[in-house]
């Protein structure tokens, strides 16, 4: 019976876990000291910082497809496409794969910065996305 | 002349030319028949990596709508993909594009993807597909009211947004439906 309640509560884990996993996993290569450390507010003011977008001229931010409650849903300002919630605790299906957040973090962090983020900027946002 | 003799002469020779182009019909029909069983329409994507990295963003348009040479040129210019950067690692852009130009539509042959040649010509390396000739000819009744003024739809490139059967490769007119109008009849 204990072990039932054991395997039953790895389950009930299980989603969490991945992204937990994912996430410490990128977190741990992004600092360079020990001791470095990352803050979601820091993450959470830069969100909605805007950008003139280097092709059209337009002020972005990256809430501008992920809106700025990252618990719901948002859309891709051009061509509408959903995009589903940011947040940990409201999408199973995020953040389970480092390359996946890597390939994400270098275009649009070029896209809407017109440069790559700082190690330190990535994982703020971790913390941020974690953190609602 | 008997007009018997006429009438008989004249029944023979319709009912010879009757069979004859019977038998051309029988033909292309069946020939018809064959690649519409086969091949009507561009086939479904059948590829999880392109379905995933291609659909990121949008609808995973069927490489059946555009020849070798496009999708190839694409897949190399990715870090600037219609103003967007979809920069992706050498590894999976090699077997996108290895799924990409065995699929293409001058490589498997359907009719949709026969028209689609017919519109585009050989020295031209088309980007997009909802401003082929071919695709303009077959939009050109609908208001652009429905489309680049409906917030709903957004764009002509936005194929899934009208057409229902979209992943499936179903793209005929009674599988529409136009968000705030409709189902769309001619
Ligand atoms: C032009 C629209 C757009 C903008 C602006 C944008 N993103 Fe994204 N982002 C996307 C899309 C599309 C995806 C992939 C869709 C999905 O995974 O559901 C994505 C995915 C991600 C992912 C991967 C999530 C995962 O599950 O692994 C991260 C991380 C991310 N974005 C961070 C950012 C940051 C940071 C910014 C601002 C610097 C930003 N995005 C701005 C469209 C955008
Ligand atoms: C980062 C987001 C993103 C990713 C990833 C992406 N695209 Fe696009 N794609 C776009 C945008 C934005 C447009 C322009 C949409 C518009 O103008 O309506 C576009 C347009 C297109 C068009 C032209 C549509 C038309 O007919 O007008 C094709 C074809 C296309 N993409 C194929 C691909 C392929 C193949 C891949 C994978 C290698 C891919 N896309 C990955 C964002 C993306
Ligand atoms: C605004 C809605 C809308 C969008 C967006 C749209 N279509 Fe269509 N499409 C239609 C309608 C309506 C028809 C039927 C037109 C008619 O019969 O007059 C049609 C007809 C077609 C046909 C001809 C079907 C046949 O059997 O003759 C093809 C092929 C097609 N669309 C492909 C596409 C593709 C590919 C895209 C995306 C690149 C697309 N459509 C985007 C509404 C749309």
């Amino acid at each position: 019976m204990k072990i039932f309640t054991v395997v039953l509560l790895c389950i009930a884990a299980l989603p969490a876990q991945a992204s937990e996993t994912a996430i410490t996993q990128v977190q741990d290569s992004y600092r360079t000291e020990e001791g470095s450390a990352f803050a979601a507010t820091r993450g959470k003011s830069m969100w909605t910082q805007s950008f003139i977008q280097k092709k059209s001229g337009k002020q972005v931010s990256c809430a501008t497809c992920h809106t700025a409650d990252l618990k719901r849903a948002g859309s891709h300002i051009r061509t509408g496409k959903t995009i589903g919630p940011m947040a940990t605790t409201a999408n199973e299906e995020r953040f389970n794969d480092p390359a996946k957040i890597e390939k994400w973090f270098l275009r649009n962090c070029k896209w809407t910065l017109g440069r790559e983020c700082t190690a330190q900027e990535k994982g703020d946002f971790l913390s941020y996305f974690q953190s609602e | 002349m008997n007009k018997r003799i006429f009438a008989g002469a004249l029944i023979m020779a319709a009912s010879v030319s009757l069979s004859v182009s019977g038998i051309v019909f029988a033909d292309r029909d069946e020939y018809e028949r064959g690649l519409f069983k086969r091949t009507g329409t561009v086939p479904a994507v059948a590829n999880k990596l392109y379905a995933t990295e291609c659909g990121a963003c949008h609808f995973a348009y069927q490489p059946g709508w555009l020849p070798a040479r496009s999708w190839k040129k694409m897949v190399g210019e990715l870090d600037d993909h219609f103003g967007e950067n979809a920069e992706l690692d050498q590894e999976s852009r090699d077997a996108i594009t290895q799924y990409l130009v065995t699929e293409a539509a001058d490589v498997k042959p359907n009719r949709k993807s026969r028209k689609i040649l017919r519109s585009i010509r050989d020295t031209d390396a088309p980007q997009r597909i909802s401003t082929l000739r071919y695709m303009v000819s077959k939009h050109d009744e609908i208001p652009a009211r429905l489309i680049t003024g409906n917030a709903k739809v957004g764009s002509a490139a936005n194929c899934i947004a009208c057409h229902k059967g979209a992943s499936e490769g179903q793209f005929n007119e009674h599988g529409v439906n136009i968000p705030g109008y409709g189902p769309w009849e001619d």
